[in-house]
């Protein structure tokens, strides 16, 4: 069974396995389409991140309910974001009774590196409704260049 | 500090919504917000992450011991930006409970913080036995 699994580990047909396979497939696509850029975190360390682009900014968007501002911490150097923090659960007090306890704290650390270089100067950041917007001007010579014909 | 405040989070997808709780009527994902619920002598409490939702959007609804939350967000202006990772899906909200205390209605408070709600369900206290006189004819 482990020796099949090895040799082809495709061969498992769980849903689940199937759409991890897919996943990773989408992501090696995604990798080879974009050239130097290594999506290498993979999905699983908080915070996921949403990032898009247009043709003078990255946008990163996180989810962080319940954190302020103080809560996180964000670096920029080059094409490597990073937001770290901790998500606190205050106590409730002694006297209650939890029924059910899906929300999780702790402390957290993301590192992310971006297709290209971005001004550091330039990021800005806005937490609202718990969710993260970073706002990441690329740098000069990553912006598409318009040629003009003369 | 707690003992949970320095563990490492782990980053966890979000879930889906069943399809048989909540039948939707326009296209988009719902998901299932993840809840803390809490009780004391008088009063339960319930916590839920529902990030991306502003307070106008938010519904509760207490019907026949039945306890909805759902939140629609406000779909963010992505539609100039080109996606480059997507690790994460938005959607509405949607999650109902059923209660089993009598909740007093005209107390409820709810709050929406940095897109946590707490709703704070004040029992209905028990009724006291009340002694009644017979009085003789």
């Amino acid at each position: 069974m482990i020796l099949r699994r090895v040799l082809n580990p495709y061969r498992t047909y769980s849903p689940f396995a199937e759409m991890e396979r897919i996943h990773r497939q989408m992501g090696r696509l995604f990798e080879h389409a974009s050239g130097d850029y290594s999506s290498k975190t993979p999905a699983g360390v908080f915070p996921l991140v949403n990032l898009t682009e247009n043709n003078d900014k990255y946008y990163v968007r996180a989810e962080l309910p319940g954190l302020t501002t103080d809560d996180i911490d964000i670096n920029v150097t080059g094409k490597n974001l990073s937001i770290a923090g901790k998500r606190k659960i205050p106590s409730e007090g002694e006297d209650v009774k939890y029924h059910r306890r899906e929300r999780d704290a702790g402390r957290f650390s993301r590192a992310l590196t971006l297709p290209d270089n971005v001004d550091g100067k330039k990021v800005t950041a806005k937490l609202s409704e718990g969710v993260l917007m970073i706002t990441l001007p690329k740098a000069e010579n990553a912006k598409p260049q318009h040629i003009t014909i003369h | 500090m707690s003992a949970n405040e320095t563990k490492e989070l782990s980053a966890r997808c979000k879930t889906e919504a069943a399809h048989s709780s909540c039948e939707q009527t326009h296209a988009g994902r719902v998901f299932t917000p993840s809840v803390d619920i809490f009780e004391t002598e008088g009063e339960l409490s319930l916590l839920a992450d529902m990030p991306g939702v502003k307070a106008e959007n938010l519904d509760i609804d207490i019907r026949e011991n039945t306890l909805t939350l759902s939140g629609e967000i406000e779909q963010a202006e992505c539609s100039k930006e080109k996606e480059l990772v997507t690790e994460y899906e938005t959607g509405k909200y949607f999650r109902q409970f059923s209660l089993s205390e009598k909740i007093d209605q005209k107390k409820i408070d709810a709050r929406l913080d940095n897109g946590v709600l707490r709703l704070v369900l004040p029992k209905v206290p028990k009724a006291t036995p009340v002694k009644i006189k017979v009085a003789a004819a």
